[in-house]
């Protein structure tokens, strides 16, 4: 269990983390999010004892990280691939942390077996890849067989392979009741990582949640319906009534039907009524990443710029290069919210086919209109 | 467009890259993977002309690299966020690439604005992060305005926010017809960005195929029904000759039916759907399905990339969670 | 083919761009001259107690150039950094993907280098020579006296091409620090200690400081330098053998090996 109250840390004018209290639970992994500049680095930073906070505390099963009893065999962190002596051996390295911890020298050779480097320990690490030197740190912060664990973008670095791995490890170590904080910026890899959320912008807190509430708080559930084939007409009245209904319904790329605002068995009775055959009824979440969006804008400090376009398509005057390639489309990287709804589904990709064609915001009932009598 | 015909590297004894032979086509996202070691970065690399083949060649748009007039006007590369020297400002390190294939000054303004680094353009690119020294390459990549472009894990050190634009970036230069080859180890990542997969394990091309062809060959897919009639629709799907598993919650799942069949088989028998969904599996299933069937690479895998032998009990009874294909990730074609 | 002009500009840009460039170049022209001055001031007082053969063979025009053992070591430095830091900082990929004919690359990199290096090498040698001078009091010679103006200018081609020799060896290594670790210690030491060393004195007066520095020397064989098979125009001629031997070296391995 960490719990941080109050915790405030200024640099000078700036203030990195304000008044931040939150508590990471055993047995769930947290993941913990925020833009770069949020001051999550610093608040993992201060739960580790590596920065004292300006006002405000944060403990470790109810200790100041500084005075917990033999830390290594409580906390676990991994912070930076790179905090290793690169002359050592990889087995050096956790020796020598083992012993500052009173850990048994037989444990070293354990973690090595458990990251998978058990071939390469005696290697000095300055040879090591950023996965091998991941698979080192994480293997460090495992040594004292911690309850609490701290992963800083864990995946970094790491192949398919071992990224699925992580992801098992990490859901792994909280089913055995530990406690388990990652911080990530991939939000698709923390979708199926994390259980619950912790997320802050500018230093505050603005999300404590479980990632399915936090999902469905920042954005709408849809359920994607497509018609049968054949008739055009039906299509048109079933979107009529759905709307009549009380649900907003918005055009796919593929044709389909995208609800929000009614439930599945609602849009199967409307269906019915409107006597139209159905071809899918399903049920969606739109993503991690699209909630995230929406919740942090405007508390993200650094930002590239939106028309992006702007400058790749000026360069006309110049007279170099391929200036033959097609009509500026900047509704696509100017992502209008529309655009942030659900990704496609892969090889669906709407960009590759239809450029130029965001995401429609309501139906157009003359358009790929195909339904027939049915039921 | 570049082909690839043939291309072999060996270093010493140790074969790289096997006789590989494809297209990266243009108007797409192609997507590179293939597991550590597996040849991604020497492959991508020779493409650059920066190693040399032991046999066989690399076209770029037809030209072989070092016969290209002034290549950053047809190809642009991302290899790794370490490419530019942390002594000299940024705006400094992109105008002597400028310069070096004449392309005038101004484009370095641009492509900083582009990537959003204008505000830190003079400064020296030795305390950039991870992810300002990524944009700082991507940057370097755009600076031609090349039709051929390289990304190499673009999303390294990116924050959410980077991530987004990075990939609606690349969707879009792919849709104004340019070639875009990436590499990454993001399965998930990549299932939203890539259209087309080009696949190699131990060196040699495993698959080259939509991605959509992909996950459908290498995973169960199933579709998922629920009815206020249970018992009629399973007694109908019986009869239909289909195969029904059931998985509580009112959920039967089936295999080897459309859900167009499916949705015309309970009009007919009047059964009411409360839901009629295909899933599939993710990209990342697919790829560990893939990658897992070759048996060549699984020999070779026991070295230091492989997950950890000594443990299989940290991570087999998630491989069977996840392998199902948990709601909210399948789709349907 | 890129463009040759396009080239050297963009190589003019890379090296006044980093702040390297300035200060071992300040370093060579200031450690040369004031190494000069200082000795050139120490012998015009000390010059009644030298020993009466090296009173008999001294070099005014030599004597100035006494800074150029430790001056030559920032030229070095200046040499290895041009090439070295492209692959430390790994640019070298991204200097190749824009540039990739090898021989544009690396001879474009070395004529702007060299350049500046060798006008930066007869500053130095001119500014050493007539501070020198002028502290010397009446032990001082002239610009317009024999050999002196090629000594002097040869001085300033010396500090260039030694530049230039560590650009080429600096691309056979590919390292800034291993280059660096191979060519200080042997400019610096292994090349004085071999020369006074009997047996090995044959084979050290063929190395490019000890062979290229015979151009500085108006009377020979000064100050007990030592004697030499070849004249002040020989031993340059082997400093530029060694100089085109290091950047063929580096050229073909520049053009044969993965980057």
């Amino acid at each position: 269990m960490i719990e941080a109250v109050g915790l405030t840390k200024r640099y000078g004018a700036k203030t990195a983390v304000y008044n931040l209290s939150f508590q990471v639970r055993p047995g769930t992994v947290t993941g913990f999010l925020g833009p770069n500049g949020s001051g999550k680095s610093t608040t993992m930073r201060m739960i580790l004892g590596l920065d004292q906070p300006t006002s405000g505390h944060v403990t470790i099963g109810g200790h100041p990280f500084r005075s917990l009893p033999n830390a290594p065999r409580q906390v676990g962190a991994l912070l930076d691939a790179k905090a290793v002596h690169g002359g050592r051996s990889a087995r050096n390295h956790l020796l020598s942390l083992a012993q500052l911890a009173g850990i048994p020298a037989a444990r070293v050779d354990e973690v090595l077996g458990v990251v998978g480097l058990q071939d390469v320990a005696r290697q000095r690490s300055k040879g090591f890849s950023l996965g091998m030197g991941q698979r080192l740190g994480i293997a460090a912060a495992l040594l004292g067989d911690p309850q609490v664990l701290l992963f800083d973008e864990p995946v970094n670095g790491l192949d398919p392979e071992g990224i699925l791995w992580v992801r098992n490890l990490m859901k792994m170590l909280a089913s055995e009741g530990r406690t388990v904080f990652v911080s990530s910026h991939l939000m698709s890899e923390m979708a199926l990582t994390a259980e619950h959320l912790i997320v802050i912008g500018r230093g505050q807190l603005l999300a404590d949640m479980n990632v399915k509430d936090f999902i469905s708080a920042n954005s709408a559930d849809f359920a994607r319906v497509r018609v049968a084939e054949g008739v055009p007409e039906r299509r048109e009245k079933l979107t009529a009534s759905l709307t009549e209904a009380g649900g907003q319904v918005m055009s796919e790329p593929d044709g389909a039907l995208r609800i929000t605002g009614l439930p599945l068995p609602r849009i199967s009775d409307v269906a019915h009524e409107a006597d139209v055959r159905l071809w899918e009824l399903s049920p969606h979440q739109a993503s991690l990443e699209e909630a995230y969006m929406r919740m942090t804008q405007g508390a993200v400090d650094y930002r590239s710029t939106a028309d992006q376009k702007a400058g790749l398509q000026q360069p006309v005057g110049h007279g170099y290069g391929q200036p033959d390639h097609g009509a500026p489309q900047p509704q696509v990287l100017e992502a209008p919210q529309q655009n942030w709804y659900a990704p496609p589904p892969p090889g669906q990709n709407p960009y590759a086919t239809a450029p130029a064609e965001p995401a429609a915001a309501t139906a157009d009932p003359t358009e790929r209109d195909t339904s027939e009598d049915a039921r | 467009m570049i082909e690839l015909d043939g291309l072999t590297k060996r270093f010493g004894n140790k074969v790289a890259v096997d006789r590989l032979s494809c297209r990266v086509r243009p108007g797409m996202v192609t997507g590179f993977l293939g597991p550590n070691g597996a040849g991604k970065s020497t492959t991508m690399r020779m493409m650059l002309d920066l190693d040399n083949p032991t046999s066989g060649s690399v076209r770029i748009d037809g030209k072989h690299y070092r016969d290209l007039d002034e290549p950053l006007k047809h190809i642009g590369a991302l290899l790794d966020a370490k490419s530019m020297h942390g002594g000299r400002s940024a705006y400094n390190n992109l105008l002597c690439l400028a310069q070096s294939n004449r392309i005038p000054e101004s484009r370095v303004a641009e492509v900083l604005d582009t990537v959003g680094l204008t505000a830190v353009a003079k400064k020296k690119s030795k305390g950039f992060s991870l992810g300002m020294g990524q944009r700082l390459g991507i940057a370097a990549a755009l600076l031609g305005d090349p039709q051929v472009l390289l990304f190499d894990e673009p999303v390294n050190g990116l924050d959410p926010e980077g991530i987004h634009w990075i990939r609606n970036l690349m969707k879009a230069l792919a849709a104004e017809g340019r070639t875009i080859f990436v590499s990454s180890h993001l399965m998930s990542e990549m299932a939203l960005t890539a259209d087309h997969l080009i696949v190699i394990g131990q060196g040699r091309l495993l698959a080259d195929m939509s991605m959509a062809d992909f996950i459908h060959q290498n995973s169960r897919s199933y579709v998922r029904l629920r009815s206020p009639q249970q018992e009629r629709l399973r007694d109908v799907l019986h009869e239909a000759g289909l195969i029904v598993v059931e998985t509580g919650g009112g959920i039967l799942e089936i295999d080897g039916a459309t859900t167009e069949a499916l949705g015309e088989l309970a009009a007919q028998h009047q059964i009411v759907l409360h839901e009629l969904s295909a899933q599939r599996a993710s990209l990342e299933d697919a790829f560990m399905q893939m990658t897992a069937d070759s048996v060549e690479y699984h020999a070779h895998s026991d070295h230091v990339a492989a997950p950890p032998p000594a443990g299989p009990q940290w991570g087999d009874q998630w491989n069977e969670r996840t392998g199902g294909g948990p709601a909210g990730t399948g789709r349907e074609v | 083919m890129a463009s040759v002009p396009a080239v050297l500009t963009s190589e003019w840009t890379k090296i006044r761009t980093v702040s390297s460039t300035v200060w071992t170049l300040i370093s060579a022209f200031v450690v040369t001259v004031a190494m000069g001055a200082a000795l050139c001031a120490l012998m015009n007082s000390q010059f009644d107690d030298l020993p009466p053969a090296q009173r008999a063979t001294f070099d005014p025009t030599f004597i100035s150039f006494s800074g150029m053992v430790l001056g030559q070591l920032a030229m070095v430095v200046f040499g290895v950094l041009v090439v070295g830091t492209e692959y430390s900082s790994g640019m070298i990929r991204t200097s190749l993907a824009a540039v990739p004919q090898r021989g544009s690359f690396l001879f474009s990199k070395v004529a702007v280098a060299g350049v500046l290096a060798l006008v930066v090498g007869i500053v130095t040698s001119f500014v050493a020579f007539f501070l020198g001078q002028a502290l010397l009091g009446d032990h001082r010679t002239d610009i317009g006296a024999e050999h002196v103006l090629r000594a002097v200018v040869g001085g300033g081609i010396y500090m260039g091409l030694i530049g230039i020799f560590s650009m080429g060896a600096a691309t056979m290594l590919r390292s800034s620090m291993l280059s660096l670790g191979i060519l200080m210690p042997f400019f610096f030491l292994v090349s004085q200690i071999l020369s006074a060393v009997p047996g090995a004195k044959k084979v050290a007066r063929y190395f490019p400081d000890q062979a290229g520095s015979k151009i500085m020397q108006v009377v020979p064989d000064a100050m007990n330098s030592g004697t030499a098979p070849y004249g002040p125009w020989g031993g340059l001629g082997i400093l530029l053998a060694w100089v085109a031997a290091a950047l063929l070296g580096g050229y073909l391995v520049l053009k044969k090996r993965d980057a």
